[in-house]
Parts: structure tokens; C-alpha cells; sequence
């Protein structure tokens, strides 16, 4: 009887200490293949080099890093004040009837999977913006910022939903005692109450646009060169990846892994970011 | 109450939250309606015939391999997710230094984007142990992707079970494992059930994880009677296979089957409708649970 306590509290602790070695072992790989390929094409050449030729061995990967952030802070700019608004409107204005469908409309769209986003934008948003700007290809920045900007919505209302239900009832009755009316109250006193709240929203949005493949790929054009204008196509990191990994071998293979670690490292930073205001916001 | 008149900005703020939540509600519709509407008509029985070629664009193996996939990554996530929730709830005494590090480990787990997780499958699994592009190699990809949900999912049901079933099993005289297994997990057990649900939509939905993984051929392993029940079973997951999500952005990205596309989105959609259902009624089971008591 004892022995079989004693072995199931190790089986479980066990069982507890695989997210530590995944993480080890992600950490490990990747950093191991990755590190020694930027040392090798050197890492100013390699992180700020505006080429990326692997057919002439030259890997400049800035093109990929400035699409990527440009891709999601056009997804924020689209997606968050449409998220938060209505996450304010699902907190605080909206009749019980219209909840139950906004709810699960919401939570449809967090589960939809990215390639239908993808599709989904290269069948109805391409043709879209191509006819707009009348475009040769409508595979632009803002065709990959409209579509990212969709996908991160579910995540923003999500989390900003329930850190508005977070802040305290005294809050917004304080508001109205004082002569506010209901709008009033919501943003001026209850808005401010859960700042924290929003931003680690809009931090896990970005997390959610810059690590964001399969769709992007589908609707970006995926030209490696400096992103040229909303109009013009772009490769983030992670299509750069998907797209090259299929053929590429030696030096140039490696130098996709090294792309990935370039971006695990933002993603890094990113959560690094999510946790510290989480742990403020919790103080 | 007696409506007052209301002030300028007052209006302005009612009207931008109720445009951006027609907004996204219309961006569910649009999304949803425009695959259905143009994706229903796709489905046709060629796309369900048992073997894939490339005349047909069959979804048949895909939708085979998306469940041996699902399966596969459960048995591999679903008891290690179950058993290290259970150790963080019920057996780790307060202020032990593993937790936190768990804790994190696992949070991080939950940040990485899936071609972070594709790569490292690709670097691990089918490189370094030699596993070869394989449904295995994907299987386990995928069971380290949705750990963390598993995790944090049980943790929660467990932290909901009241301490006083805890106290009263203890008083009876049952040790700690037998509360855990008979008195803590059957009660905890529709809590767990929707997060495995909502890994089962992950698995579902994951493509990036998985082209450098388990591979783009679509093709069902083959089981073969040869006399080792345990090689006969394991041996034929080591073979490529795309899953429903690989299979259509293939479709999509080659160009030529852009109605198997539209037909593969279709059902993509309808598992994940089918799936946020089963676990939003799971979720109900679990308060009227609550309530009952």
C-alpha cells in the first residue's frame, strides 16, 4: 500500500517535469542548430542583411523581420479597437439575447482553423483588394493585416471580456452616482480599472499575428525583399520557413532554423513581456 | 428609470461599441456563410472516395488520418497533461520550487507558434531520433503543442472539487491516491473532458506543425498481420500522412483543386461547430453539477 503511494507521487511528479523537458528540449534544439548558423553567416549579415539569395549563399533575413512586424502591427491597428469595443459591448451593453449568440459567434471564430482564415482570404479578400486598387495581384501587406486582423479578434475580446467583468460593480456605480451617464461610466471609470487587462489582450494578439503561418502564407505574396508599401506583397519569418523548408538543404536549411529562432526569440520576449504585467496586474 | 437625453459623447460611445460588435459579428457570418455557401455544393461523393488520387482530391484518407492524429496525441498528452495537474494540485506541498518552474514552463509552452513547434518536431522526432517524416513524428509534435491545455484545463476542474470531499475521504481513512482516483477525478472528470475537447480542436485545426512532420502524402497506414501484435500496430504509423488541414492547404496552394478546398473547408468548419457544441454542453453539464450541490 505504501509502496504503491510512494510510486504513483513519483509517477505523477514525473508526468509534472514533461513541460520542463519540452521546453529543454525545444530550447536546446533549436538554439544548438540555429546559433552556430548565424555565427557561421555572421549575425549583423545575418539579422541585418537586406538580401536573401540563398541560390548565391547570401541570407539576409531583415526584410523577413521588418514584414513580420509590420504584418502585425497592421493586425492590431485592424483588430484591436474592433476587439476591445466589442468586448465593452459584450461586457456592458449587450441584452442577455444577444449574448448568448455573440458568445459562441466569438468562440467559433477562436476555433476556426488558420488555413480556413487562409483560404478564406485568398478566395474573398485577394480579389477584394485587387479590384479596390486596382492591383495586378491583391496579395499585399493589407490583404495579410485584414486577415490577421480577424484572426486575433477572437483572442482580444476574450481576454479584455473578462477583465472588464473583473472590475469591481463599485466602479461604474460610483460612476453613475456621480451623474455619469451608463456610456460615460463604462469608459471613464471602469475602462481605466482594467488597463492591465487590455494590454495583456494586445499582447497576446501580437503573439497570436507574428507567430501566425498558414494564413499569412495563403494571402501575403511572399516576396523576400524589403517590404515595399501597404500595396506591395511581403514573407514574414514563419512563411519564409514553410515555404523553403520543402527543398532547402546544407547552409540554407539551417538558415531557416536559425529564422525560427530569431522568431522564437520575439515570441520569447512577447511572453516574457505577458507575464511580468500579469504578475503587476496580480500584485 | 426614466430615460434622460443623453450627451454627445455618450452617443458617440454607444454607437462605436455597437458598430464593432456588428463588425465581428459580421466577420463570423461573412466567414462562415461564404464557406458554407460556396463549400456545400463541393461535397460531392468523389471527394469522399476511399482512395486519394490526384483526379479526385479525396479527403477520405485525410479525415482518416486527422483521427488516428487525434487519438494518437491524446494517448500520448492526455495522461501526462492529467497526472502533472494532479501533482500541482494535490500532492505539491506549498512554496515547492518545481511548481513555479511548471508552471512557466508550461505558459511558455502556450505562447510558441506552431511552426516554432513544426521545426522542432522536424529537428527532434523525424531528424535526431530518425523517425522519418511519420504520423508518429506529428503525433508527438502535437501532444508537447497541446500539453499545456490539457494541463491547465484539469487543473482547474481539480481546483473546483470541494476540500470537503478531500477532508471526508481523508476521515474515512483512504489514503491520498485512492481520494484522487475515486473521489477527485470522477467529480473533476467534466472539466477535464472539455479541455481534451478543446485540444481535439487544436489537433484538428494545426497545420504548420505538421508538413514537417508527419509529412503531406495522403495516404492511410496500412495494418499488416505479421505475428508481433505490438510492431504490427506501431510499425505502419512511422509511414507520412496528412491530416484534414494539411490536405487542404495543399489543395489550396497547388490551385488545381480548389473545389476539394472549398469541400475540405466546409467539413474542417463543421468539426470545429460540431466541437465548440460538445464542449460548451460539457461546460453546462459541469455548472447545473455545481448547482446540485
Amino acid at each position: 500500500m505504501k509502496i504503491r503511494e510512494l510510486l504513483m507521487h513519483g509517477v505523477f511528479f514525473i508526468a509534472a517535469c514533461a513541460s520542463i523537458l519540452s521546453v529543454a528540449l525545444i530550447c536546446l534544439f533549436l538554439f544548438a542548430n540555429g546559433i552556430p548558423t548565424i555565427g557561421e553567416i555572421g549575425p549583423l549579415k545575418f539579422l541585418l542583411g537586406t538580401e536573401w539569395r540563398p541560390g548565391n549563399n547570401i541570407f539576409g533575413i531583415l526584410p523577413m523581420i521588418l514584414s513580420s512586424i509590420y504584418v502585425t502591427a497592421g493586425a492590431i491597428i485592424v483588430g484591436v479597437p474592433v476587439g476591445i469595443l466589442t468586448a465593452i459591448y459584450m461586457a456592458r451593453f449587450c441584452p442577455p439575447r444577444i449574448y448568448k449568440i455573440m458568445k459562441p459567434a466569438v468562440e467559433l471564430l477562436a476555433g476556426i482553423p488558420s488555413v480556413v482564415y487562409g483560404f478564406f482570404g485568398l478566395v474573398v479578400l485577394v480579389p477584394l483588394i485587387r479590384n479596390i486598387f486596382n492591383l495586378v495581384d491583391g496579395q499585399t501587406m493589407l490583404t495579410a493585416s485584414l486577415l490577421l486582423g480577424m484572426m486575433i479578434l477572437p483572442t482580444i475580446i476574450n481576454v479584455s471580456e473578462s477583465s472588464i467583468r473583473a472590475v469591481p460593480q463599485s466602479y461604474y456605480e460610483g460612476g453613475l452616482a456621480l451623474g455619469a451617464s451608463h456610456e460615460r461610466s463604462v469608459f471613464f471609470a471602469v475602462l481605466p480599472g482594467c488597463k492591465s487587462g487590455i494590454l495583456s489582450a494586445v499582447i497576446l494578439g501580437v503573439g497570436r499575428a507574428i507567430g501566425e503561418t498558414m494564413a499569412v502564407i495563403m494571402v501575403a505574396g511572399n516576396q523576400p525583399r524589403m517590404p515595399k508599401g501597404l500595396l506591395a506583397g511581403l514573407r514574414t519569418m514563419t512563411s519564409n520557413i514553410v515555404i523553403e523548408m520543402g527543398y532547402a538543404a546544407d547552409l540554407h536549411r539551417q538558415a531557416l532554423i536559425a529564422t525560427g529562432v530569431v522568431l522564437f526569440v520575439f515570441i520569447l520576449l512577447i511572453n516574457l513581456s505577458f507575464s511580468a504585467l500579469k504578475r503587476r496586474a496580480d500584485a | 428609470m426614466k430615460r434622460m437625453k443623453k450627451d454627445t459623447l455618450s452617443l458617440i460611445l454607444r454607437a462605436a461599441v455597437t458598430l464593432s460588435a456588428i463588425m465581428t459579428a459580421g466577420v463570423v457570418i461573412l466567414l462562415v456563410g461564404y464557406i458554407l455557401i460556396k463549400g456545400i455544393p463541393c461535397l460531392t461523393p468523389d471527394l469522399f472516395a476511399w482512395k486519394y488520387t490526384s483526379e479526385n482530391g479525396s479527403l477520405m484518407s485525410s479525415l482518416i488520418n486527422t483521427v488516428i492524429m487525434i487519438i494518437l496525441a491524446l494517448i500520448i498528452a492526455g495522461p501526462i497533461g492529467i497526472f502533472s495537474a494532479i501533482y500541482l494540485v494535490e500532492y505539491a506541498k506549498r512554496g515547492n520550487k518545481v511548481v513555479g518552474v511548471v508552471r512557466m514552463t508550461a505558459e511558455m509552452l502556450s505562447g510558441i507558434p506552431s511552426i516554432v513547434y513544426g521545426l522542432f518536431g522536424y529537428l527532434f522526432f523525424v531528424k535526431a531520433l530518425g523517425w522519418s517524416y511519420s504520423i508518429m513524428a506529428g503525433a508527438f509534435t502535437l501532444a508537447i503543442m497541446v500539453l499545456p491545455l490539457i494541463m491547465r484545463t484539469t487543473e482547474e476542474a481539480l481546483k473546483a472539487v470541494p476540500d470537503s470531499y478531500r477532508e471526508g475521504s481523508f476521515g474515512l481513512g483512504a489514503g491520498r491516491l485512492r481520494t484522487v482516483f475515486r473521489i477527485i477525478l470522477p467529480s473533476a472528470v467534466p472539466g477535464i473532458l472539455a479541455g481534451i475537447i478543446l485540444a481535439i480542436g487544436r489537433i484538428v485545426g494545426e497545420t504548420a506543425a505538421l508538413i514537417y512532420t508527419a509529412g503531406t502524402v495522403a495516404e492511410v497506414p496500412v495494418w499488416k498481420w505479421t505475428g508481433h501484435p505490438l510492431r504490427d500496430l506501431i510499425a505502419p504509423l512511422f509511414s507520412s500522412g496528412s491530416t484534414l488541414s494539411v490536405h487542404m492547404y495543399r489543395m489550396s496552394s497547388e490551385g488545381l483543386h480548389i473545389n476539394t478546398a472549398y469541400g475540405t473547408a466546409v467539413v474542417l468548419l463543421v468539426i470545429v461547430i460540431v466541437i465548440n457544441a460538445l464542449s460548451s454542453f460539457v461546460a453546462k453539464k459541469l455548472s447545473k453539477a455545481d448547482g446540485g450541490q
